[in-house]
């Protein structure tokens, strides 16, 4: 491809030239305005009041119980959401069924709704005035502006990352080797785990770091849920709210740019897989 | 072999040598109902038990059509600013050479993986009067914090990824030798352009600013920093959902956000439909 990227006979005119660099220039202004800005912007203001204000931000109690939570949201969301995807990816790519785009059209729906929609349908199931509020009241459980909700709610906002990779994934491997497998006379969960998780382990990896930096990072869904009780039931990103409210830009921007770390982590994992020859779709 | 067929088709799922239908199906079933499905029933089934007329006064309220005017004007403008500055970054990124290329390719991805909080105070930051690019803004007399051109600027950054990342496929399956053999036989690049270049992505870009547009409407953290939130001027309508339910008024947030479902399932209608008529049309080019 690159060769393609050297000039071309007949392209190598003034006209040519300029017109790349014109739409060069104009690429690269249009990412500095819009996404270089605000990424400087993030580590240079949790920085500007110098290292010691920003480690003593970071080391605040609030600070931690929300990092704590946070992280606690990812370790039971993850794994549950990878556990659906792998479930979904199996029966969706190895078997042809009635009303199988349908389906697959189904667990694709939370990508395309807002994420304060995720946060409504949750208190407008287990809320006070929810279909199942009075009952929870009653035995005393709180799902709702707690752990249990926030979970709920980042569970619906990530629900098909995990999914979405594996399964054209799979459905590009084929078949075969599963089949050569079960004739062969190897069981169904050997087959799944010698044979399929080891096709499929870049695609898995990809779909298992997006779906975390989504869950860790998500903000509209659990900011309805979680009644923003400082300390309890305020992750990472809510706790960026508050301190930014309340003028605290250093503290704010601080454990803004531990999410940017996240995220440039991810990106990183991303391009490392992408090396190994994985192409999302 | 006709009534081999006709048996095995008798059945919900087509016979397989693999095991374990019963196993995945079921449990995905199970986990889509609970997570997905019997939630977002909730939401409309409390929309359905608010009389008709009080459905209408939530869902046409002043305040209401103010936010959509924000809501949908903004997702669409930033949408178009991303389907020429996103065709724009595909072509460089895809036909030309410079340094940090591969950098700037995967930054792409960056609004993708920001949480929103933290691209919506960085934005809003960057852009106040005060702010890197917002202090000569000011000088020129445009105000973009707590205005409409924030929030769009705000929607521009989270829908650009998504026309980028549909575009730059479809850019690299152009094929070269059909540009090479136009400009041959006499073709001006504005010709080539429009007749061998751009049919080729259109259903690639028309599916990027669905996704863009569709994303947009629904955004909420990255839009509430900059917006402002004043009702009637700069109120969002995820931002007035959660005002309704802060007031405990849920049937009324129920009903926008009903409003905003509808556009989600019409905008992946549309997506589907989109990348459906991509498929036929490289299916009938022979790609």
């Amino acid at each position: 491809m690159l060769a393609e990227l050297r000039s071309r006979p007949g392209h190598d005119s003034l006209l040519a030239n300029l017109m790349r660099w014109v739409l060069i220039s104009i690429s690269l202004l249009f990412l500095a305005a819009l996404l270089f800005a605000p990424l400087i912007t993030v580590f240079a203001t949790a920085l500007s009041k110098g290292v010691h204000a920003y480690l003593a931000a970071v080391d605040d109690p609030n600070t931690l119980s929300a990092i704590k939570l946070t992280l606690l949201t990812a370790a039971v969301v993850v794994p549950a959401n990878t556990l659906f995807g792998l479930s979904a990816a199996w029966c969706i790519a190895k078997f042809e069924f009635k009303g199988k785009s349908f389906f697959t059209t189904l667990i694709d729906l939370p990508m395309a709704v807002s994420p304060v929609i995720a946060g409504l349908v949750y208190v407008l199931l287990f809320g006070r005035q929810g279909w199942f509020g009075p009952w929870l009241e009653d035995h005393n459980i709180s799902i709702i502006f707690a752990l249990p909700g926030i979970i709920l709610a980042t569970m619906f906002v990530t629900f098909p990352y995990v999914a979405r990779e594996l399964i054209p994934l799979m459905q590009q491997l084929g078949n075969d080797e599963e089949e050569a497998a079960i004739t062969l006379g190897a069981g169904g969960w050997l087959t799944f785990f010698r044979v399929t998780l080891p096709k499929v382990r870049w695609g898995l990896i990809y779909g298992i770091i997006l779906c975390n930096a989504r869950a860790m990072g998500e903000f509209g869904a659990v900011s309805v849920v979680s009644g923003h009780i400082r300390g309890l039931t305020n992750t990472m990103p809510l706790h960026v709210e508050i301190l930014y409210r309340e003028y605290n830009t250093v503290g704010a921007f601080a454990v803004a740019s531990l999410l940017t770390l996240l995220a440039v982590v991810t990106l990183v994992i991303k391009t490392l897989v992408e090396r190994r020859g994985y192409k999302s779709r | 072999m006709a009534a081999v067929r006709a048996a095995a088709g008798d059945t919900y799922v087509q016979p397989s040598v693999l095991p374990g239908f019963g196993l995945t199906f079921g449990f995905t079933t199970f986990f889509l109902s609970a997570i997905v499905l019997i939630p977002l029933a909730a939401l409309v089934s409390k929309a359905g038990s608010m009389h008709w007329e009080e459905f209408i006064h939530t869902v046409l309220s002043a305040r209401a059509l103010a936010s959509y005017r924000l809501s949908f004007g903004a997702s669409m403008v930033a949408a178009t600013i991303n389907l020429v500055f996103g065709f724009i970054l595909a072509w460089t990124l895809v036909r030309y050479d410079f340094p940090g290329r591969k950098l700037i390719d995967a930054l792409i991805d960056l609004p993708f993986a920001l949480p929103t909080a933290v691209s919506g105070i960085a934005l809003t930051t960057v852009f106040a009067q005060n702010g890197w690019l917002g202090q000569y803004l000011a000088l020129a007399g445009i105000k973009v914090a707590y205005t409409w051109i924030g929030v769009t600027i705000a929607l521009t950054l989270i829908g650009m990824p998504f026309l980028v990342r549909t575009v730059q496929p479809a850019l690299a399956e152009v094929q070269r030798e059909l540009e090479d053999a136009a400009e041959i036989l006499g073709a001006g690049r504005f010709y080539v352009f429009r007749r061998i270049i751009l049919p080729t992505v259109l259903p690639a870009m028309l599916t990027g600013f669905a996704l863009a547009f569709a994303r947009g409407v629904g955004e909420y953290g990255s839009v509430i920093f900059i917006a402002g939130n004043l009702p009637f001027k700069t109120e969002i309508t995820p931002y007035l959902i959660v005002i309704r339910l802060e007031e405990y008024d849920y049937h009324g947030a129920a009903a926008l956000g009903c409003v905003l479902l509808s556009i989600s399932f019409l905008g992946l209608w549309a997506i589907n439909y989109l990348q459906h008529w991509g498929r036929r049309r490289s299916m009938a080019t022979g790609r």
